[in-house]
């Protein structure tokens, strides 16, 4: 059972405490020596530019939330961890890496899509919705992202888990960091660092798993052989991930991170967010001293002020002061004041996933009111759905050749010796299949025309042939020249279609024929 | 209970910069002590800058850093790396005819993506970035050529350029017939409105073109030809296509027949390597209007 429960039984039980103890008095004292408590308050203009950080000793907590973030970082780092060695076949030219990001040739793949360069506008589509939905989850429930799934709370969680297990829980690891450096505090410290360093060195490891053939890479790696560039990539993750899952932790949030200013632009009053219903806890009164309240007919609040919400709080925070730029509403202070709850007898969620404006009702005897579906949330769901739907249908309806064309800016035109007027191009092939293709150029628009494309291989039907080898693309010079005679200063919009010569579906491109 | 609301950590207490609009305050927050530290950090850290790099300027050179870095030998590196990476290519052309260049895709390609640079380095000052002339400077897009439009005669004259002083290149020039005193301007004058019929230019009203062209069959046929179709051997241009190197008013070519003209190209033989000249020679003749 962790201590903290100990002294909430311990004041349920009405357990006689020692003559000069008070219940709180071990509390008290750690009080007085935990570093959450400021310093006295120095006159105004003498108060010190800097501050020294607060160390946070978070107390390990079971509960629903504790459970859902558990499993949240379960998933995330076991996508992230293994992710790279999930195999795709392709066929027998392309990688077999189900998520690659293949820089030397310029290729990203996932699963079944693969992305060119010249496709980049998907990952504009994906930051939309990125964006999107995270203000979604802000509109409907707060910091969610901040609590639950944030890179840097997954890690802080992990590597405090670790901590836990090195040092051992609040208390015991309080009175470690009293210790003078004995052996055990040595050997225990020493051991937490290795284990954190070893999770940042996985964690950098993975992630250049992701830029290569995942199995080849771990082999290079192991053999020496793999790239300058992936050690220091490796070097350098290790690096940030102990250095800010270990060391900085809560003070990244405050002090680094722009979504918590951003998040508090964007947010409004009925967003749930984890809030102490001082409705019910006020005024706080120990088990005991509110059964005597009662009796005397004076009000006594349901909290105890055990605060087991602070010491559970990975950010130090006191949720009881209302809402903090430090809160990153991860719940765990609600598991942990429910457990309190249950064991005196009085209802849980004390503190709750709530509004402001229900507290306010119900001081006034009003039903409290929720109101998910409103204006932005819409809004929101609504941006993420056609966006979604876009991207969605492009990427179903896309196929594997594509045509783009650039017009000559210098000649527009040029006038031959035969008096026919010509027009230059430069035209790119694209060829996503894993088989040498050859397309048959066409343009329309034009009513005789010559087209000629230099570097092309030979002519079917007038058509000028076009080889362009595997997962390629081809970049041809062509040339359109008409006898017709123009009106002056004509611009006459033409179409570019290739059409493979093995059959299917055509890409054609737009552009303009100009006289003089 | 008041004792026991200390025990609740109430929030740092933060004094205010004294700072006051309409009743609003402002906190004057402490910065982390670490971001100090951070500062300090950057500025020891600047001090590997001055060790490591070339930093200061002394009389006569300058500090030179621990491992006598610089741009300009990083971009000699690059340079090297950049014509190692080449090297293969650049044999394949070294030893391929412009013809088979012109041929192989994978050659052709590669010839027309140097030939760009070069081009675009080289030849763009007077032909223009596409290749599309000035005035006096011939248009390189189009299918008139003065000296020749096959792959050889574009290479021969690049190389070794127009009048520019080198015995292989090109010589001949038009001749001032009328600073020269060969023809009086009455006749040169006749002898424009001549030139211009034959690329089928209105010409002035009243001219007379049987004396025009007796004019030009005496003086000028000799270059240009019988019926002014030019002659490659000396340059002399085709003028029954209206394609101008100057202009078509009659102007111009008054001027052009009195003062002669004589355009001047660098022969690149010297300053250009082959490979720089073949790939050049490839690029010009796929504007479009390359001869077989």
């Amino acid at each position: 059972m962790c201590p903290g429960c100990d002294i909430a039984v311990a004041m349920l039980d009405n357990a006689s405490p020692q003559p000069g103890q008070h219940p709180l008095g071990q509390l008290a004292d750690e009080a007085a020596r935990a570093p959450l408590i400021p310093e006295p308050e120095p006159p105004e203009d003498e108060q010190p530019l800097y501050a020294a950080r607060t160390k946070v000793y978070p107390q390990h907590v079971s509960g629903t939330f504790r459970r859902v973030k558990w499993i949240v970082l379960c998933i995330t780092l076991g996508i992230y961890y293994l992710l790279p060695f999930v195999r795709w076949d392709r066929g027998p030219n392309a990688p077999s890496q189900a998520v690659l990001i293949d820089f030397p040739a310029r290729r990203f793949y996932f699963f079944f899509i693969e992305i060119w360069p010249q496709e980049f506008y998907y990952l504009t589509g994906l930051l939309i919705l990125a964006a999107m939905t995270l203000f979604l989850m802000n509109a409907v429930a707060g910091r969610v992202w901040c609590g639950y799934l944030c890179p840097q709370t997954v890690w802080t969680d992990l590597f405090q888990a670790i901590e836990r297990f090195a040092q051992g829980d609040r208390r015991e690891h309080l009175q470690l960091d009293r210790e003078p450096w004995t052996a055990d505090r040595i050997w225990r410290t020493g051991l937490k660092h290795f284990l954190w360093l070893m999770v940042a060195w996985w964690t950098g490891g993975a992630w250049v798993l992701y830029f290569g053939d995942a199995f080849a890479t771990v082999h290079d790696l192991a053999t020496l052989e793999a790239p300058f560039i992936a050690y220091a990539f490796i070097g350098l993750l290790t690096f940030t991930t102990y250095a800010l899952a270990g060391w900085m932790r809560e003070q990244v949030c405050v002090y680094m991170c722009p979504w918590p200013r951003i998040q508090a632009a964007l947010t409004d009053e009925c967003a749930l967010n984890v809030t102490y219903r001082y409705d019910r806890g006020e005024p706080r009164a120990s088990v005991k001293k509110a059964a005597a309240l009662h009796a005397q007919g004076l009000p006594a609040g349901d909290c105890i002020d055990c605060l087991q919400c602070v010491h559970v709080c990975p950010t130090g925070v006191d949720i009881r002061g209302g809402p903090n730029l430090g809160c990153i509403q991860c719940g765990l202070c609600i598991d942990a004041c429910d457990a309190v709850m249950q064991k005196i007898g009085r209802p849980t969620r004390l503190i709750a996933y709530d509004t402001d404006i229900n507290i306010k009702r119900r001081e006034h005897g009003e039903k409290p009111i929720y109101r998910i579906v409103r204006g932005r949330t819409v809004l929101y769901a609504l941006i993420i759905a056609v966006v979604g739907a876009l991207m969605t249908y492009t990427l179903a309806t896309r196929h594997n050749d594509g045509v783009s064309v650039l017009h000559d800016r210098n000649p527009l035109f040029v006038r031959l010796s035969d008096g026919s007027l010509r027009n230059a191009y430069t035209v790119r092939v694209l060829n996503k299949s894993l088989e040498k293709k050859t397309f048959a150029l066409s343009v329309t628009g034009l009513s005789d025309a010559d087209i000629d494309a230099i570097g092309g291989a030979g002519f079917s039907g007038g058509s000028p042939l076009i080889e362009v080898g595997p997962d390629q693309s081809r970049e041809v010079r062509v040339l359109v020249t008409v006898r017709e005679q123009l009106p002056p200063g004509a611009s006459v919009p033409i179409t570019f279609t290739i059409a493979p010569k093995t059959g299917g579906p055509t890409a054609s491109a737009a552009d303009h024929f100009f006289a003089p | 209970m008041a004792e026991q609301k200390t025990h609740a950590a109430p929030p740092a207490k933060v004094g205010t910069t004294g700072h006051e609009w309409d009743g609003i305050q402002e906190l004057n927050t402490p910065l982390p002590r670490w971001w100090l530290w951070l500062f300090y950090a950057t500025i020891i850290w600047s001090i590997g800058y001055w060790v490591v790099y070339p930093t200061w300027p002394l009389v006569s050179s300058y500090t030179r850093g621990l491992f006598d870095w610089n741009t300009r030998s990083a971009v000699a590196v690059q340079l090297t790396e950049l014509q190692q990476q080449r090297s293969p290519m650049m044999a394949k052309l070294a030893s391929a005819s412009l013809q088979q260049i012109e041929s192989t895709p994978e050659l052709l390609d590669f010839a027309r993506a140097l030939g760009r640079r070069a081009f675009a380095d080289n030849c763009a000052p007077c032909h223009g970035a596409g290749g599309a002339g000035a005035r006096g400077y011939p248009n390189l897009v189009d299918n008139k050529w003065l000296w020749g439009g096959k792959l050889d005669d574009i290479a021969q004259t690049i190389t070794h350029g127009v009048r520019a002083g080198d015995d292989a290149g090109h010589q001949g020039s038009m001749p001032a017939f009328g600073r020269d005193g060969l023809l009086k301007p009455d006749e040169i004058s006749t002898a424009a409105d001549y030139v211009r019929s034959l690329s089928g230019l209105p010409t002035a009203p009243g001219a007379d073109l049987t004396r025009g062209a007796k004019i030009f069959a005496d003086n000028c046929a000799v270059c240009h030809g019988p019926q002014g179709k030019g002659n490659r051997e000396v340059g002399a241009p085709n003028l029954t296509d209206n394609i101008w190197l100057y202009a078509p008013d009659k102007k111009t070519i008054v001027e052009d027949v009195t003062n002669g003209r004589g355009g001047v190209m660098p022969a690149w033989g010297g300053k250009l390597d082959d490979v720089t000249i073949k790939a050049l020679a490839v690029y010009v003749h796929t504007f479009g209007g390359g001869e077989q």
